[in-house]
């Protein structure tokens, strides 16, 4: 028996689960998220191990899902300065890098950065040829200086050719102990967003290893020898090589673990997902059992990023919603009493008036608490509960790409607030451990590859084209560490390009499968 | 005269996606483009038609292409004046005043960098008042000023000059050359006296972008956004919906599709439609048309009163399908065949928006 052993670290709690052999949940547990993230993790671990009685020599793998890059680029704190390199002149000189960043950020970051000759057209095309002169003026001064390489082409997801040959003459020119982040493993096309995800991935080399190292001493402090992973924001696992080298995929992985953990718990693959906090809610989509990937780009820290991320609709509405009595009735929030509720809300001795109180006078949830709400009549919390399933409702329509029935899996510990009968919800799900669902969705063991690049279809058969984005795809998965026996594509989308004729589109496919475990 | 600051080309950008009725393609590289062309070469002085004088000569400098290629491959600076000085050239005389063509999409802001780069004042008008699909489809076409000569640059210093037979061929031509110059290319296409200008364009255009965008900006100043909105547009709210399916077909390069839409609101029980070619093309009820080319039409999130693009329709989307009157150089016999409802196969005749909302009222 090898026990698999889950963190998940969140704004207000850091979770831990622990699942056995055959993906059954064992226990759960709630900590407090500390502001150094690492308490936090320490608390969670040794209170499952503690309740939970698991002998902790038979944990054979630990995966840890953590806010640590979010925090260091939202807070801008120990970020590395990053020395980035734009291939593509003559083109892409008119918009140079680092516009329209937050002046703090880019100054937290930014060593120096260049455009150099080269890069590609759409068709694969070069746009001009590399010269070495150039990359070796850029590396000139930044001999002895300790900073992160970044490198961006233009149409390097097409063609990732130059950005891999420049990134072996700065290694010849620094050393091979450098460490350079290239572009088309961040993202796809869409050059300011990739180039931007490329600089703030460089910009968290230490923090990778702080997540890394961090996570595998506070396990050896407390005796456990396991094979770590780290959550990325696509609800697949990567080693801490890998996080070493992308910790920028570690964003955006508490909502994507959430949408996971619901598939787990309640064994459904195609769903809306909704997680009730305290202050919002967050309705996500489960397509093939992994959340479906947002097609906006992606804030982070007051950047444009175009790497993967979970399209997460937040609602207003969680458990310490204020309800705004007036002349007309009431109003739904916005605000909350957030972690407040524990002193705040009617339930709790206090004197506002939340979303819970009116729940609880229904008897939904505080059960020995009703006599503390006795003042808000039966009718009154009845058409306060109606106005909220009704915003609920008209959200995760919103998140639906058809129309028809589908069903509905709860998390959190709101979820007490949505009824069991929702217009164009098929069937609403509460599944068992519900409310430490991301945890449980961290320790789950999925490695997934993918491909993201325009490919021209004009004069070749369809089909061929698609093989090979696929064939890449799985072998981009299995290079992560995917058991190749398990691998399937479990997405493909097709995107003609407007305005140009010809028969040129982008192609997204995503391959996954089980982690290979060297048990 | 006022100087552009980057308050008003973050302003412009927004008003633009409005303008572009639908279409014309993420502002983004041409407000980079903008900003960054302003820090370089300073301040670009917006002018009004009545400033403009009838022996200078007022070039338009725009993109054209894929909008995926130029959001990977951006623009370089030189191409935004290798095709307007290939033209001073061929006509032997110098360029004093920028225009945008259209005042939708990337190319409201891509002429403001040409401008910046060139020391010219912008002129503070379009030559199409809002975006449209196809090059011919311009007030100077309709006035007769067909593009002698068109220079078309990329960002490698590639030039080509044209003298094609009319319009159409202007844009045939010169779609083929991006093709093969990477997929976007810029281009200049008229070169015209002042006293011809005068008449030929929609006057007020960057203006009126940068009025609605601050409308739009500064939302919290107003009771109800979409009134401001319409007011500033003499526009006619056509109805709250939500999509429910959209069929879309790529056809030469062209996203062609339709939106269904379930009423909202006071429109409970109806269904509607959108139709469109990049740009929206009508707006139905059932099978009666509430507004159609070359009036603009615009879908509204619900919630942020920002448009949402053709390309960005699906499934849920909340929307208030706005439409207002196009310039009434677009409503003439020849304005009409060039971009109203029968150019784009519809077998109906157009009818102004104003009349069909009226008819309802």
């Amino acid at each position: 028996m090898a026990y698999r052993l889950g963190v998940d670290v969140g704004g207000t709690n850091t979770d831990a689960a622990i699942l056995d052999d055959q993906l059954n949940v064992i226990y759960t547990v709630k900590a407090h998220t500390t502001k150094d993230v690492q308490g936090g993790i320490f608390n969670a671990i040794s209170k499952v191990l503690a309740e939970s009685h698991v002998d902790k020599s038979k944990i054979g793998f630990a995966m840890l899902g953590t806010t640590k890059s979010t925090n260091a680029i939202v807070e801008r704190k120990g970020l590395d300065k990053v020395a980035y390199l734009r291939i593509g002149k003559p083109a892409s000189v008119g918009i140079p890098p680092y516009m329209e960043w937050p002046a703090d950020l880019k100054a937290a970051v930014n060593e120096k950065a260049a455009i150099i000759s080269g890069g590609y057209e759409y068709d694969g095309r070069k746009i001009a040829e590399l010269n070495r002169d150039e990359v070796d003026a850029f590396c000139a001064n930044l001999k002895d200086k300790k900073t992160s390489i970044a490198i961006a082409g233009t149409f390097s997801p097409v063609n990732p050719t130059q950005e891999l040959q420049v990134a072996q003459w700065i290694k010849e020119d620094l050393g091979n102990d450098v460490k350079i982040t290239l572009s088309h493993q961040i993202g796809g096309i869409g050059m300011l967003e990739r180039e931007n995800a490329s600089i703030l991935n460089a910009a968290l080399m230490t923090i990778g290893e702080q997540i890394v190292n961090g996570f595998e001493s506070a396990l050896a402090e407390l005796g456990i020898k396991a094979q770590t992973f780290f959550s990325q924001n696509d609800g697949t696992l990567m080693t801490g090589e890998f996080t070493q080298k992308y910790p920028i995929f570690t964003i955006g992985c508490g909502p994507t673990n959430s949408i996971r953990g619901a598939y787990h718990l309640s064994d459904i693959k195609n769903a809306l997902v909704l997680d009730v906090g305290g202050t919002t809610s967050d309705i996500g989509v489960l397509v093939n059992s992994f959340p479906r990937q947002s097609s906006l780009s992606a804030q982070v820290g007051g950047v444009e990023t175009n790497f993967r991320m979970p399209d997460i609709l937040s609602i207003g509405i969680g458990g310490g919603t204020v309800i705004h009595r007036n002349d007309d009735g009431f109003t739904v929030g916005p605000d909350s009493v957030g972690y407040e509720i524990v002193t705040k809300s009617k339930v709790f001795g206090g004197d506002v008036e939340t979303a819970s109180d009116n729940a609880a006078r229904l008897n939904r949830a505080f059960h020995d608490q009703s006599d503390k709400v006795a003042d808000i009549s039966e009718e009154w919390a009845d058409s306060v509960l109606a106005a909220i399933n009704q915003t609920v409702a008209d959200s995760l329509d919103q998140m639906k790409l058809k129309s028809g029935d589908i069903p509905l899996i709860l998390t959190g510990g709101g979820s007490f607030l949505v009824d069991d009968q929702i217009k164009g919800i098929s069937k609403v799900y509460r599944p068992d451990h519900y409310d430490a669902a991301n945890a449980v969705g961290a320790a789950l063991g999925q490695v997934s590859g993918d491909v993201n690049r325009i490919y021209s279809f004009e004069g070749k058969d369809k089909e061929e084209v698609l093989k090979k984005a696929k064939n890449e795809a799985v072998s981009n998965a299995i290079s992560a560490g995917a058991d190749p026996t398990s691998v399937e594509i479990i997405n493909i989308e097709i995107i003609p390009l407007a305005y140009l004729p010809g028969g040129s589109a982008q192609v997204r496919v995503k391959a996954v499968g089980s982690l290979k475990l060297d048990v | 005269m006022r100087e552009l600051t980057e308050q008003d080309i973050d302003y412009i950008s927004v008003g633009a996606s409005v303008l572009g009725s639908g279409g014309g393609g993420d502002p983004k590289v041409g407000r980079l483009l903008a900003k960054s062309m302003i820090q370089k070469y300073g301040p670009v002085n917006l002018i009004s038609i009545d400033e403009l004088q009838d022996d200078q000569y007022v070039v338009p400098v725009s993109g054209m292409g894929a909008p995926t290629v130029s959001l990977e491959k951006l623009p370089s600076e030189i191409e935004l004046t290798t095709p307007l000085q290939e033209l001073e050239r061929a006509f032997g005389k110098k360029a004093d005043v920028i225009i945008p063509i259209e005042v939708g999409g990337i190319n409201s802001l891509y002429p403001v960098g040409a401008a910046a780069k060139l020391h010219l004042p912008i002129l503070d008008a379009d030559a199409i008042g809002r975006a449209f699909p196809e090059a011919q489809m311009e007030t100077f076409h309709l006035h007769g000023l067909e593009p002698e000569q068109v220079a078309v640059g990329d960002e490698k210093g590639n030039v080509a000059l044209l003298k094609p037979i009319n319009a159409y061929w202007s844009e045939y031509m010169s779609r083929a050359l991006t093709v093969q110059m990477g997929g976007s290319a810029s281009v200049s296409d008229y070169f015209l006296a002042g006293k011809d200008v005068k008449g030929s364009v929609v006057n007020g255009t960057l203006s009126l972008a940068r009025e609605i965008g601050e409308i739009l900006m500064h939302q919290e100043d107003y009771d109800d956004v979409f009134k401001a909105l319409l007011d500033r547009l003499n526009g006619f709210e056509l109805y709250d919906g939500k999509v429910t399916a959209v069929t879309r077909e790529t056809k030469q390069g062209f996203n062609f599709g339709t939106a269904q839409i379930e009423g909202l609101n006071n429109y409970r029980g109806k269904t509607f439609s959108l139709e469109f070619q990049n740009e929206t093309l009508v707006a139905k009820e059932g099978d009666e048309i509430l507004a159609s080319v070359p009036d603009l039409i615009v879908a509204l999130d619900i919630e942020s009163a920002f448009p949402i693009t053709s390309e960005r329709l699906q499934y849920g989307s909340r929307v208030k399908v706005v439409s207002f009157p196009c310039d009434p150089q677009w409503r003439t016999p020849i304005g009409i065949e060039t971009a109203g409802p029968r150019y784009f196969g519809y077998d109906v005749d157009y009818i102004p928006v104003e009349e069909l909302q009226g008819k309802e009222k």
